[in-house]
């Protein structure tokens, strides 16, 4: 002991004991001893109350604490049993439990109880060295760099080329083989010209397979269960003296005959976040997004007229085969599902 | 032999000068320092059962017909992934309970990491020489929370599939790279196949080193700087105050470490988590009503839900709509939850140590930020559960979503000024927050009455005495070795040199009722 006191005495910056980095930043700061406070033992009297432990009652303390571990045996075995027997998880997890909870609470009463309850201090030095101390680093640190680095002026810039490389080459297999560029993906679905509506089972939707009021959902036959073709096929209504569905006055003359017989089909991608809009509420003639409950209205061209879309569903153009098949006039005419950077205005 | 195999050791790595000293660091006592500990335990317990769960789950969207002891599955294309988080439920034995553990763990995880980091804010514990400590422990939230999310997809069910679809939207709602960080990170375009075994090993290896580092960190930084402490007898800036590492701290700590893990386990116990097999494997064109992510997820689902329905369109581009409340809103709180404590610093222009923590009412102008700013996450966790308000309040979903829209807005406004007022109110009652004695007024046979003032509560009846300096030379077991066996017929009052308890700035008058301890 006496030689580290002595040691903590002389210290400078150049002690590297992680026992003495306390004691060497202490040694800088005004007014602080360099030397630990020596508290000698005999001073500290045995009767001193931080050393007396919290419990009125030590016996009934260990008791209690005791008791703890004896609930913890009991516990730990009745989960062996419980696993045993195959017990449910709730036998399981009570036994399981009760064994932890023993385990802890005899654990915190005895520390809590009956062991000295202080409360002891430890010192505290700020950590900051002095100027003097970080002076001599940083001058250590720079001469050895001038020697090392600095005149080598060639070797940190080939260094620096060989590196660079490095860096813009492992980009290639760590980001750019993660995955394929999106192309044309986002802005193209399944539906072509001519697809057959069919559901998921592949079955082709015929004219007639849905009451007043039904829905469906529908795929083109080679992307049956596709997250971006997946479209609600709605019967509105009988259909009309015209045969077509009316749509809204800025759609008059593009989607006439878009709707034929009182059905109508919306893309099912929600344009918020890309959510199936899944409920149609048959009375107000709206579809509901179940995630973030943006509602969209069904006789005006699927207008999000409430919550955070932003944009109509895609329509997706029907006509009805010689067959009595439904059938695309044509893929959507805009991309389906939530909006990206490259989206714009179509 | 274990004297020889200490001895073997500490010749070879030098443990007794050090170990020494760190047998006297000091752990302060007050509970609000258990919070963190409660995070550090669920990591733990996280840890534990997430190697369980490893053993069993199959990472894979590979679609298989479930054969499985679920009867009303059996028979239906799933995932590999499905299949083998109802196998590993159902068919394992225990299998459940870690389950279940793992995902109250998380639960727990991420709660304590917030309450704690409110601890830390409210109390003013992040400021010089914290500050570092600041951001690896709001690193540790962040990635706490992508973690969470990340694990809760795993199991490939329909309200996760939905979650991953959304997540999808929003990381391909990001300007500029949107489209293709979403298709490099998915592997494709959505679903794909890479979702499961890219989320697994996020989930199971890379995120969790890196938070095994950066705790790693977080507690270095702390055993060097050693703990901030509240005001109190004694307790200087120069010394830390509380219980020796060993034997006093290392016993309560475990015990509450055995704790956590206790809790865990009663929570699996009695409520169900995250029953996959109700909701069914994920199909992207299905979907479930009331979509709730877990609740560290639910402020953004809730900023997702009441954001006006626009977006910026222009130039042949495009910033989407959820662009701004899942990625700017986002980006914004985590960006100045960073930086907070050198934007105190510029405002207060305090560019001191500070080792003494603040009390919350005594920085009335922070306290009441903060309340403000959290208050404003909590509307919006509020508004996550819109469509679920609406059914059970029986009232129309635009109803309930303008309100949240209103009240995201005037919550914080006026929980500001409140907060405020009640930190001016409690400076000028020196006595706020103590604990007030009862006054217990007994009626004699003839009808006079008498007051006389209840005993202290157990917990307050613990007198104040000065710390003892614990630096190396004080032995320890010597000085215990004296201790006299405190038994009943050496009751407590008896003990030399301690003060009586500090009555003085208590208040008279308090609860009409006499406490049950009451003898």
């Amino acid at each position: 002991m006496a030689t580290k006191t002595a040691r903590v005495e002389t210290i400078t910056g150049s002690s590297h004991m992680p026992d003495d980095t306390e004691a060497a930043a202490g040694s800088g700061e005004p007014g602080a001893s360099p030397r630990r406070v020596r508290i000698p033992v005999a001073s500290v009297r045995a009767d001193a109350p931080q050393f007396q432990i919290a419990a009125k009652n030590p016996r009934r303390a260990e008791i209690v604490a005791g008791s703890g571990f004896l609930m913890a045996a009991v516990g730990f075995a009745g989960f062996g049993a419980a696993y045993w027997q195959n017990y449910s998880n709730f036998w399981l997890a009570i036994t399981f439990s009760v064994g932890f909870g023993g385990l802890g609470y005899g654990m915190v009463i005895w520390g809590k109880y009956l062991m000295p309850r202080g409360p002891f201090s430890e010192s505290r030095h700020s950590l900051a060295p002095t100027q003097a101390q970080r002076e001599v680093f940083i001058e250590d640190f720079a001469s050895r760099g001038k020697v090392a680095v600095e005149r080598r002026g060639f070797l940190v810039k080939a260094l620096g080329l060989a590196s660079g490389i490095l860096g813009v080459v492992l980009a290639f297999p760590f980001i750019r083989s993660l995955g394929p560029l999106p192309g044309k993906t986002l802005r193209q679905t399944a539906w072509r010209r001519g697809s057959y509506l069919v559901d998921i089972t592949g079955r082709r939707i015929k004219t007639g397979d849905l009451e007043v009021g039904g829905f469906t959902t529908v795929f083109p036959p080679d992307d049956i269960g596709g997250a971006y073709s997946q479209t609600m096929l709605i019967r509105v209504d009988t259909p009309p003296a015209s045969g077509y569905l009316t749509p809204p006055p800025q759609f008059a003359k593009q989607r006439a005959t878009w709707a034929p017989q009182g059905y109508i089909a919306f893309s099912k991608v929600c344009t918020h976040a890309g959510c199936p809009v899944g409920l149609y509420q048959e009375l107000t003639k709206k579809m509901l997004c179940p995630c973030h409950q943006s509602l969209f209205d069904v006789t005006d061209a699927a207008i999000p007229i409430f919550g955070p879309a932003p944009r109509p569903l895609p329509q997706l153009p029907l006509y009805i085969d010689d067959d009595g098949y439904f059938r695309a006039q044509d893929g959507y005419d805009e991309p389906v599902g939530p909006g990206y950077w490259e989206r714009g205005n179509d | 032999m274990i004297d020889a195999l200490f001895t073997w050791f500490d010749e070879r790595l030098g443990i007794s000068g050090s170990g020494r000293k760190m047998l006297n660091k000091i752990f302060p006592d007050h509970w609000s320092f258990l919070i963190g500990e409660v995070a550090l335990y669920s990591f733990i317990v996280l840890l534990g059962t997430g190697v369980f769960l490893t053993l069993y789950f199959v990472p894979s969207s590979k679609v298989v017909i479930y054969e499985g002891t679920y009867a009303p599955l059996r028979g239906q294309p799933v995932s590999e992934a499905f299949a083998s988080t109802l196998n590993l439920s159902f068919a394992v034995r225990d299998g459940l309970l870690m389950r279940q553990m793992h995902h109250w763990a998380a639960n727990i995880f991420v709660g304590s990491i917030v309450v704690h980091m409110l601890r830390i804010f409210f109390t003013g514990a992040f400021r010089k020489p914290r500050e570092l400590n600041w951001i690896v422990g709001s690193t540790l939230l962040i990635l706490a929370i992508f973690n969470g999310f990340l694990g809760y997809s795993l199991p490939d069910d329909l309200v996760s599939g939905t979650g991953i679809r959304i997540s999808f939207s929003i990381v391909e709602s990001i300007p500029l790279i949107g489209s293709y960080a979403a298709f490099f990170l998915f592997g494709g375009n959505f679903p794909g196949n890479s979702i499961v075994p890219r989320f697994y090993i996020l989930h199971v290896l890379v995120l969790p080193a890196i938070m095994v580092a950066l705790i790693g960190a977080h507690l270095g930084m702390l055993v060097r700087q050693k703990h901030t402490q509240f005001p109190g007898r004694g307790h200087t800036p120069r010394n830390v105050v509380g219980s020796p590492l060993w034997p006093t701290f290392i016993a309560k700590t475990t015990g509450f470490m055995f704790l956590t893990v206790a809790v865990t386990g009663i929570l699996s116990a009695l409520f169900q988590i995250n029953p996959v097999w109700l909701y069914g494997p994920y199909v992207p064109y299905k979907v479930s009503y009331a979509v709730q992510p877990d609740w560290y997820m639910g402020w953004l689902d809730g900023a997702l839900r009441i954001m006006p329905s626009w977006e910026i369109v222009g130039f042949g581009h495009m910033i989407p709509n959820v662009f701004f409340p899942a990625i700017l809103l986002p980006g914004i709180t985590f960006g100045v939850l960073q930086m907070w404590p050198f934007i105190e610093a510029r405002l207060t222009g305090d560019h001191a140590e500070h080792q003494i923590l603040d009390r919350p009412r005594d920085r009335p102008k922070r306290t009441a930020f903060g309340a403000a700013v959290f208050s404003f996450y909590f509307v919006l966790l509020g508004a996550s559960a819109t469509d679920v308000l609406a059914n059970y309040l029986s009232i129309s979903l635009n109803v309930v979503l303008t309100s949240f829209r209103f009240l995201a807005i005037a919550v914080p406004l006026i929980v500001f000024p409140v907060t405020y007022r009640i930190c001016k109110e409690m400076q000028s009652v020196p006595t706020a927050g103590q604990r007030k004695r009862a006054n217990i007024v007994l009626r004699s046979a003839v009808g006079g009455y008498t007051t006389v003032r209840a005993d202290q509560r157990p917990g307050d009846a613990v007198p104040r005495v000065d710390p003892l300096p614990l630096d190396e030379d004080v032995e320890f077991v010597p000085a215990m070795a004296g201790i006299p066996v405190v038994s009943d017929d050496s009751p407590a009052q008896s003990r030399p040199e301690e003060p009586a308890p500090d009555t003085s700035d208590r208040p008279r008058g308090g609860i009409f009722r006499i406490p049950r301890d009451y003898r």
